[in-house]
């Protein structure tokens, strides 16, 4: 028997009333994974991850996780089991501080968040950490300030900064670099090279530079199917995959 | 900026987090306030015991409202459980001790909180609203239509309480034990509400309040926690109720109103919610105008009042609080 | 040619915050210019600050040579000015339609031409602004700019989140209009070579000022100046 994958779907599908949003995709991250995930607009990719992360209940087909169901897991065990995303429209606690919103993020992974007692501010070991990541994200010298004061580009790290606070096993990171200037975004790849080397990523992205920088292998979605995977060479080479997404973007 | 190598404590943003449930200087003012209005006013002290027993409530609705931003309209449904749990025991001559009839308030409240709030907060908004009204109704209706132990819409009066610790007697038309007897209660779930809202529970709790949805995402239990801080609040909300009819020895239906439920809201509002002292700011404003103002005008001063909401529902979203606290970073130097 | 838009000594911010300091910026009317930037340096607080979303500390704005201090800022949208906000600001409970009807003003746009544009929305007419893909909802955010038939736009990073064909197709619309010279565009992008390629003029900012105003020719031509104006490390 070869080893279950990290997190596998098979034939995994989504309607809208008449619109299917994900068409039975049979889907494999394995540990150490470095994927991304491309295709044009409203061709289900969020949808793909709210299905893996469990904000939207698929209509068919199952999930699994090293080889375990978890179709039915609730959206905040799933965190527990190791896996989580970033949000492509930030989803930030607009009125705390930097700190604040990795604070929670932290205490919830280590166990923290239940405690009445204590001051927050007074577990050091979550603050340590909150504020060792918002420094490995550049973000440590605005960690006392508001986030709906942060430049939009700055909120999209803390985007980043929320996920990597859980620790995941499996990273799902949905257009992290949209909105981060192109001179910038290197940051965000330099903080996905540090992670341990065992954890999966799933990426997408609109950039691709950024894309064919990352990734090892691609998969491309139109209208909710798997219509390509490939190593980037291929991809990039795929004349069907340039027709109906890259374009005239040059990859080779 | 590389990590020094004392660790992150002395960075402003981990500064602000460990020093923000300090003791502020000004915060023994209130209670000292309080104290001094024992002496100052011994006329005063029913008018007096009725603000404390407001502020205990409101502060109640402060943490399910202003930190776990749950929107309701029917808290005075816990108030009331409170309220009737010490009225009935007392009546019926099965219990009539004060202290531990408060934590029989509490309890009873805390249960029907968890029973309704284990349904009650799957929906939110609108519906969560008109369900916490809904809520209060039934319970109102049920202490109208169970005559024979609630009193039915008489309620019930001349509550035999036994006197605090033994000793001290509640004399209704002299209410200094009452009085006293309110401000240490108030003093006491302050302390716990404080030392909540300033703990990583409560640190989720504005979680939940600023983005439920990414709160899923980070692994929260939200329902849990939501429906948690509902039982301590109604705990709280309960204690009031019951300690109000001890201080008046008598309960009556006015205490699961709608009335009720919808001036301490406003009173919330007024003061300025998620920020524990506007209860304090609130109550004081709201009970104080409704007295003198019932006193200069005694047909129209609740158009009066009235006006006066709107102005600070137009003009000041976040209460007198928050207006104080504009005022004051404006004066102050920013801090960089 | 007439001045479309232009800001004179223009210091702006949020409440005491002052982010833009003595900003001046002149556009002739069918001129298109590309602001670029590293984070934060004041890029959504400029065009903000011509929507009347900002404090003004000092300065003016012009439209057309009218001053726009005592325009409120509801009628600043109906005056001409078309805006692709940063975070799209669609309506997220009514339709596509509803979305897009909002505002809009008789004009060469029109809801069949934005279709053309972006096939997305034609084929999502009746659903909820919410329930859109996000780069859906860029292209209502955009194509609801467009219906207003603006003489001048402007555009915060309008290619976030856009597939790359069509970010393609929309800049050579954007370029055809600019040619046509029937429309004025600011364009904020965060991806220089886009910007560039865009117009022939480039505002580079830096720390809430304009450290560059000119041809775009010259900056791509010289990529150690432009790494050193925005950063690249
Ligand atoms: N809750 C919903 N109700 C109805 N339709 C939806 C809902 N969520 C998504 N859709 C539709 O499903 C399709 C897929 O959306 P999804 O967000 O997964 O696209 P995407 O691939 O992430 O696109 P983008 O690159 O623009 O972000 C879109 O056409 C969208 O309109
Ligand atoms: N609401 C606000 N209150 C206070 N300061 C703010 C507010 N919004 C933005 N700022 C500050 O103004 C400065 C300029 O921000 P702005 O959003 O204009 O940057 P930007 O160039 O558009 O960045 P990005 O490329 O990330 O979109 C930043 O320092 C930011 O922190
Ligand atoms: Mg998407
Ligand atoms: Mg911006």
């Amino acid at each position: 028997m070869t080893s279950a994958p990290l997190l596998e779907t098979r034939a995994l599908r989504r309607n809208f009333g008449a619109l299917a949003a994900a068409r039975d995709i049979d889907f494999r991250l394995e540990a150490g994974a470095r994927h991304a995930l491309i295709g044009p607009n409203g061709a289900g990719k969020t949808t793909f991850i709210n299905l893996l992360t469990g904000v939207v209940r698929p209509t068919a087909g199952v999930i699994l996780m090293n080889g375990r169901d978890i179709t039915a897991v609730p959206e905040a065990e799933r965190v527990k089991l190791g896996i989580a995303r970033t949000f492509q429209i930030n989803r930030l606690f607009r009125r705390l501080s930097v700190l604040e919103n990795v604070y929670i993020a932290v205490a919830e992974r280590v166990g923290a968040a239940p405690s009445m007692r204590r001051p927050a501010g007074l577990r050091r070991d979550v603050v340590e950490e909150s504020m060792e990541l918002l420094d490995t994200l550049k973000l440590s010298a605005d960690a006392a300030r508001r986030v709906s004061e942060l430049p939009y580009g700055r909120q999209r790290l803390v985007e980043i900064a929320i996920a990597l606070g859980l620790e995941p096993r499996v990273l799902l990171l949905d257009e992290p670099a949209a909105g981060v200037p192109s001179a910038e975004s290197h940051i965000i790849l330099d903080a996905v090279e540090r992670l341990p080397r065992q954890i999966a990523v799933l990426i997408i992205d609109h950039d691709m530079d950024l894309v064919f920088r990352f990734a090892q292998r691609i998969t491309v979605l139109v209208s909710g199917a798997v219509f390509a995977t490939g190593s980037p060479r291929e991809i990039g080479a795929n004349p069907d995959v340039r027709a109906v997404y890259l374009g005239q973007v040059a990859r080779g | 900026m590389t990590a020094p190598p004392t660790g992150w404590s002395d960075h402003p943003a981990a500064r602000a987090l460990a020093g923000r449930h300090r003791l502020r200087a000004w915060e023994p003012i209130p209670w000292l306030l309080a104290l001094a209005f024992y002496f100052a006013f011994p006329k005063y002290l029913g008018f007096g015991t009725e603000v404390l027993v407001t502020i205990l409530f409101a502060l109640s609705l402060d943490l399910v409202l202003g930190y776990a931003g749950i929107v309701t309209l029917g808290h005075a449904a816990f108030f009331g459980a409170g309220a009737y749990t010490v009225g009935m025991l007392a009546k019926h001559g099965i219990w009539n001790e004060p202290i531990t009839g408060l934590i029989l308030a509490a309890l009873v409240a805390a249960l029907i909180g968890l029973g309704s709030g284990v349904v009650l907060l799957r929906t939110q908004g609108l519906t969560l609203l008109m369900l916490t009204l809904c809520t209060m109704a039934l319970l109102e209706e049920a202490a109208n239509l169970a005559h024979d132990y609630t009193g039915g819409f008489d309620g019930l009066d001349s509550l035999p309480i036994a006197p605090l610790l033994g000793w001290f007697e509640f004399n209704p038309l002299y209410p200094r034990t009452q009085y006293l007897y309110v401000l240490s209660v108030l003093f006491v779930c302050f302390v716990f509400v404080r030392t909540l809202v300033y703990s990583p529970f409560g640190q989720s709790l504005t979680g939940i309040r600023e983005n439920t949805l990414r709160m899923h995402a980070v692994g929260a239990p939200v329902r849990r926690r939501l429906v948690l801080c509902y039982v301590l609040s109604a705990a709280i909300a309960g204690v009031a109720g019951g300690v109000w009819a001890q201080a008046n020895a008598y309960v009556n239906l006015g205490t699961l109103g709608l009335d009720r439920a919808a001036t301490v809201l406003i009173i919330l509002v007024l003061g300025g919610h998620g920020r524990l002292y506007g209860a304090f700011v609130g109550a004081v404003a709201y009970m104080a105008l409704a007295h003198f103002l019932s006193k200069i005008y005694p047909t129209a001063w609740q158009l009066g009042l009235g006006l006066l909401l709107v102005v600070i529902a137009l003009f000041a979203k976040n209460g007198i609080l928050g207006i104080v606290e504009a005022a004051v970073r404006r004066h102050a130097p920013r801090v960089t | 040619m007439a001045e479309a838009l232009a800001l004179r000594h223009i210091s702006a911010g949020y409440g005491d915050t002052v982010v833009l300091e003595d900003v001046n910026l002149a556009i002739q009317a069918g001129e298109s210019i590309s602001v670029i930037g590293r984070n934060g340096v004041g890029k959504t607080t400029l065009l903000a600050t011509v929507m009347g979303h900002t404090t003004l500390h000092g300065g003016e704005v012009t439209l057309g040579g009218v001053s726009l201090a005592r325009v409120p800022v509801f009628r600043r949208a109906r005056s001409g000015i078309g805006f692709v906000p940063q975070e799209r600001e669609i309506f997220p409970s009514l339709t596509v339609r509803e979305n897009l009807e909002v505002g809009a003003r008789p004009g060469p746009w029109t809801q069949e031409r934005v279709f053309d544009l972006f096939p997305n929305l034609g084929a999502r007419l009746s659903h909820a602004g919410s329930q859109l893909s996000g780069g859906e909802q860029q292209m209502l955010s955009i194509a609801r700019a467009l219906l207003t038939n603006p003489r001048i736009l402007l555009m915060d990073e309008p290619t976030e989140g856009l597939a790359p064909v069509i970010v393609e197709a929309l800049a050579a619309v954007l370029a055809r209009l600019a040619a046509e010279g029937a429309l004025s565009i600011v364009l904020v992008e965060q991806n220089s070579r886009v910007a560039l390629a865009f117009s022939a003029r480039t505002v580079v900012m830096d720390k809430g000022r304009i450290v560059y105003d000119g041809a775009s020719a010259a900056l791509a031509a010289d990529g150690e100046r432009l790494a050193k104006l925005i950063g690249v490390e």
